[in-house]
């Protein structure tokens, strides 16, 4: 038998008895960073296919939240530091080697895309909207040109942002869950589903919303195959990636992981999308919802449960 | 230079002089401590082993909490110090996060603060406070680079392990067994 105990009483706040230094804030910026990759990331392939009438809740309608999606999440970040008036230093430097520092970078580039992809298309989502300074007007003429260019950063740079809200977790070997590169893939794949299911809240086409569901179906079948991939790769692994696997076989998160991750937010509206298509009549935004609300708990539940798990001693 | 500790097991009784040493050297804030005192037991009654280690920040020479540092408050000092500039650092928790040791925390006043390996008193010729301060002189600390250290000396000299090498951080703080 070994018994570990810290003899002078170790108690520093957020670090003991077990680690809890990341809240609410950080899930929540992952949650909004991935659903907003997701949307433009379809609003630009739409538009580079030339599909932007077909899909123009996609392409013109969906992104006009992302620029308030991405503010909130950026104040979340924001919230989440402890020393705030620090922030600025982030973007004195450019270090490759963190992925919170490339992920700021990142962040830096696509908030203000997002903001002119919206801006580009809100005169067709909002009639009567009136830009009133002339300034503003010469901007969207200006920018008008280079729309195609615009929307070909885009395609990359939500692709990088969706890989990031992963990576930035996976970067950890502290932490032995979140220590596995297929965090970036599945918290991609889950912010392109979750895009997907805003694409079709927003929809009145019902070609539109068929191919999306279409999507949405694919891209969870890939996200289930990926978190299965996880657990097997855990499994196989060290002792402390089967204890980090064992949160979730047995342990603490297993109800809410699979019930509220993988039940309700993956296989229910799969389920639900499957049987639209095959010609049932379902309410498209109940599986729609229930897409999104899966996307925040697996955030959720990967955060928190990340900070619990950790190396033998 | 390579700055390194060795911390003898045999010889430590866990009296916490270390980190009270700490505290009021540093004046690390009330509730928080730098370093601590492990007390490990194996076996069963009455065939027991005892061990005592005097824990703080590593300084690895492959420290995740600098690789993952977004503005480069996390650096190395000269030995190889890992030490958190202040006014650089934002307080994301990134560092605390990636540290197997769980060596580091918030400090109240928003930045991360961690072991120094007291650095302030390094350039003055002086021992961090610790190993200044252990009542059984159970702490080496030196240059590893210098063949005459005493921790190089204790380091030829007995057997000894780090914690957690597995995680590939490459620590620098020794513990004699």
């Amino acid at each position: 038998m070994r018994e570990e105990i810290i003899v002078s009483g170790r108690m520093n706040p957020n670090i003991d008895p077990f680690l809890h230094i990341w809240h609410w804030q950080i899930p929540l910026y992952l949650f909004l960073g991935g659903l907003a990759a997701g949307i433009l990331f379809f609003a630009a392939l739409f538009y580079l296919r030339g599909k932007e009438n077909e899909y123009r809740a996609s392409v013109k309608i969906a992104p006009m939240i992302v620029p308030i999606l991405l503010v909130i999440g950026l104040f979340a970040l924001f919230l989440d530091l402890k020393h705030k008036a620090y922030f600025w230093q982030l973007y004195t430097v450019i270090r490759l080697q963190s992925p919170m520092g490339w992920g700021a970078w990142t962040l830096m580039i696509i908030t203000p895309l997002a903001f002119i992809w919206a801006a580009l298309h809100i005169k067709e989502v909002f009639p009567k909207w009136d830009w009133k300074y002339q300034w503003l007007k010469d901007m969207e003429v200006f920018f008008q040109k280079y729309k195609k260019v615009i929307a070909w950063l885009l395609a990359i740079y939500s692709v990088i942002l969706g890989v990031y809200t992963g990576i930035l977790f996976s970067a950890f070997n502290a932490r032995p869950l979140w220590n596995t590169s297929i965090l970036g893939p599945l918290f991609l794949v889950s912010g392109l589903s979750t895009g997907a299911a805003t694409a079709i809240l927003f929809s009145k086409n019902h070609e539109e919303r068929k191919t999306f569901a279409r999507i949405d179906l694919l891209l969870i079948a890939i996200e289930l195959f990926l978190i299965v991939h996880m657990f097997m790769g855990f499994l196989a692994s060290t002792q402390v990636q089967i204890d980090a696997a064992n949160l979730f076989l047995g342990g603490p998160y297993t109800a809410p992981f699979w019930m509220l991750v993988v039940a309700m937010g993956l296989i229910l509206p799969a389920v639900l999308e499957a049987l639209e298509l095959i010609k049932f009549k379902i309410p498209v935004y109940i599986p729609a919802i229930l897409v999104l609300f899966g996307g925040i708990m697996l955030r959720f539940i990967i955060a928190y449960a990340g900070q619990l798990s950790r190396w033998l001693y | 230079m390579r700055y390194a500790m060795a911390v003898d097991t045999k010889k430590c009784v866990g009296c916490s002089d270390c980190v009270v040493a700490c505290q009021t050297e540093n004046n690390v804030p009330i509730g928080f401590c730098r370093d601590w005192v492990v007390e490990v037991t194996d076996g069963t009654y009455p065939i027991l082993e005892l061990e005592l280690r005097s824990e703080r920040c590593n300084h690895c020479d492959n420290s995740p909490c600098v690789r993952c540092c977004p503005t480069g408050a996390s650096h190395y000092e000269k030995g190889g110090v890992v030490i958190v500039t202040h006014n650089k650092c934002i307080g994301c928790g990134a560092c605390i996060a990636s540290c197997p040791y769980d060596a580091r925390y918030a400090h109240p006043d928003g930045y991360v603060d961690k072991c120094t390996f007291c650095l302030h008193r390094l350039e003055k010729g002086l021992l961090p406070a610790c190993v200044a301060t252990c009542p059984t002189k159970c702490m080496y600390f030196g240059d590893l680079d210098d063949p005459k250290s005493p921790v190089s000396v204790v380091l030829k000299n007995r057997k000894h392990k780090t914690l957690i090498p597995e995680a590939g951080t490459k620590p620098q703080l020794y513990f004699l067994i």
